[in-house]
């Protein structure tokens, strides 16, 4: 059993596996980049409170989740979604699903992920695929980070499914319902609000730990690391910022790179609006983050370590939160035409 | 990002699938272009796997002080807190802590290590005499 699907790799898993599956309603025009903006993809967060495999949570994305719903609801098209306590209950109604020619998106956990090398195996539970087939016990698995498509049998899939511990998919499933077909007008409407919401996020969320501000503070925390954590934790800390920035798929840089490929496309859909010319000043912050992230790795390879060079680590962060708070600045600016 | 700068050391993962990522062409055109990998994040991974194995040498040394059990040296073996464990083998938080104690652990019955052996994907055995095998 197999449904209608078509394979497209993506640089991140969420946005991508939300393109794949808008595919067929939006007759292949929601673009990976196009999802990712209306989705409002981009976000900054440092939760010191939350410890991921014993470092500080940064994030440089949304919410799991939070990107799919998004983006759908701003194109008008309805979704199923459910979470389950029972496995075997989340295997039927997956069959279900199958069945009736849909294919659905999953969150899954990567600890037990087979077809992902070991050293890419955590315990990150907000990653995402579509299952869109099933040959006797196997099914037919999409992940939009690998080039090719994969095979896992039913015992496979359920450990992903229900893996444990922060952010917990509990065999979490998700589609679009079917027949709902998107015009350039939604596009173009879903589009303007996806920014005016990304705007939100990143120049207007209250408190110092997202946001711009966010990354403005965490910078100035960088410079404190040294003397606060000592050199060996603050070898391990950046290393684990530059893994959460460079994030598995997104390939250096990743999501402002996502952004700004974003802006440009909806230059298409919505021209007179400078859309093109502020994609550039997203050009500019990812590429300073991958800078950044030179540096950083300087630090953690053991090359470079003293206060100065946290200083400037610090000043990195610094710089780009001036950039990006200048290129949301214009984006909220923005007189539609 | 130039599409001709993106980087392509060849990372554990470049061996099996290479990644996309969105770089812009001669004219300043986004397009998609795919790379095997990039150094940076190569040591970054090397630099989280170095301390957890210093995380389970250290974790071992302290099972063999009677300073705490097995668990311990299990657990950082699987890159597993204590919430990750109550999910994986059903038991509370306040119960794993227990279960930290050398002198608890060794009183657990066959039942209850089952649970945590199936927990960590290992045999009871392994998890009483602390064996790995690679896997």
């Amino acid at each position: 059993m197999k449904t209608d699907f078509e394979h497209r790799q993506g640089a991140h898993c969420e946005s991508g596996v939300t393109s794949n599956l808008l595919s067929i309603a939006s007759n292949g025009k929601i673009t990976e980049p196009l999802a990712f903006g209306i989705g409002a993809g981009l976000f900054f967060a440092y939760i010191p409170l939350i410890k991921i495999n014993n470092g500080p949570a940064i994030a440089f994305r949304t919410l799991p989740g939070y990107i799919f719903n998004r983006t759908a609801k701003s194109l008008g098209i309805p979704v199923v979604s459910k979470r389950f306590s029972s496995k075997q209950k989340a295997e039927t109604y997956l069959n279900e699903c199958l069945e009736a020619g849909n294919p659905v998106g999953c969150q899954v956990g990567v600890y037990y992920l087979p077809y992902f090398p070991k050293e890419y195996r955590f315990h990150f539970n907000a990653h995402n695929l579509i299952v869109y087939g099933k040959e006797g016990d196997n099914y037919l698995v999409s992940d939009p980070i690998m080039e090719t498509t994969n095979v896992m049998d039913s015992y496979q899939l359920e450990r992903v499914r229900f893996a444990k511990g922060a952010l917990a998919p509990k065999g979490h499933i998700y589609y679009p319902k079917q027949g709902a077909i998107i015009t350039d007008d939604t596009i173009k409407q879903a589009i303007k609000s996806g920014i005016k919401k990304n705007v939100y996020n990143m120049l207007n969320i209250p408190g110092s730990f997202a946001g711009i501000s966010g990354i403005r503070n965490t910078g100035k925390k960088i410079k404190k690391w040294r003397d606060k954590l000592g050199i060996e934790k603050s070898k391990l800390y950046l290393a684990q910022m530059v893994r959460m920035q460079e994030e598995i798929g997104t390939g250096g840089g990743g999501f402002r790179y996502i952004y700004a490929a974003f802006l440009q496309e909806a230059d298409a859909y919505l021209p007179g609006n400078q859309l093109a010319e502020i994609s550039v000043l997203f050009t500019e912050a990812g590429d300073m983050w991958r800078t950044a992230a030179v540096h950083a790795a300087g630090i953690y390879k053991g090359r470079i370590g003293s206060q100065d060079d946290f200083n400037k680590m610090g000043d990195y962060l610094v710089e780009i939160a001036e950039v990006e708070k200048n290129a949301f600045e214009r984006l909220k600016n923005i007189k539609w035409q | 990002m130039k599409k001709d700068e993106v980087p392509q050391d060849l990372s554990s993962l470049g061996k099996i699938t290479k990644e996309l990522c969105y770089a812009t062409d001669s004219s300043g055109k986004y397009v998609a272009a795919l790379s095997s990998g990039w150094d940076v994040k190569i040591t970054a991974l090397d630099v989280a796997w170095g301390d957890i194995e210093k995380r389970i040498e250290s974790a071992k040394q302290k099972v063999l002080n009677k300073e705490t059990s097995q668990l311990l040296f299990f657990m950082e073996y699987r890159l597993m807190d204590i919430s990750i464990l109550a999910g994986y083998s059903g038991f509370w938080k306040w119960q794993i802590k227990r279960h930290l104690k050398p002198e608890v652990f060794d009183k657990l019955s066959t039942q209850k290590l089952e649970k945590y052996a199936e927990a960590f994907n290992i045999k009871v055995e392994d998890l009483k005499s602390m064996t790995i095998h690679e896997d």
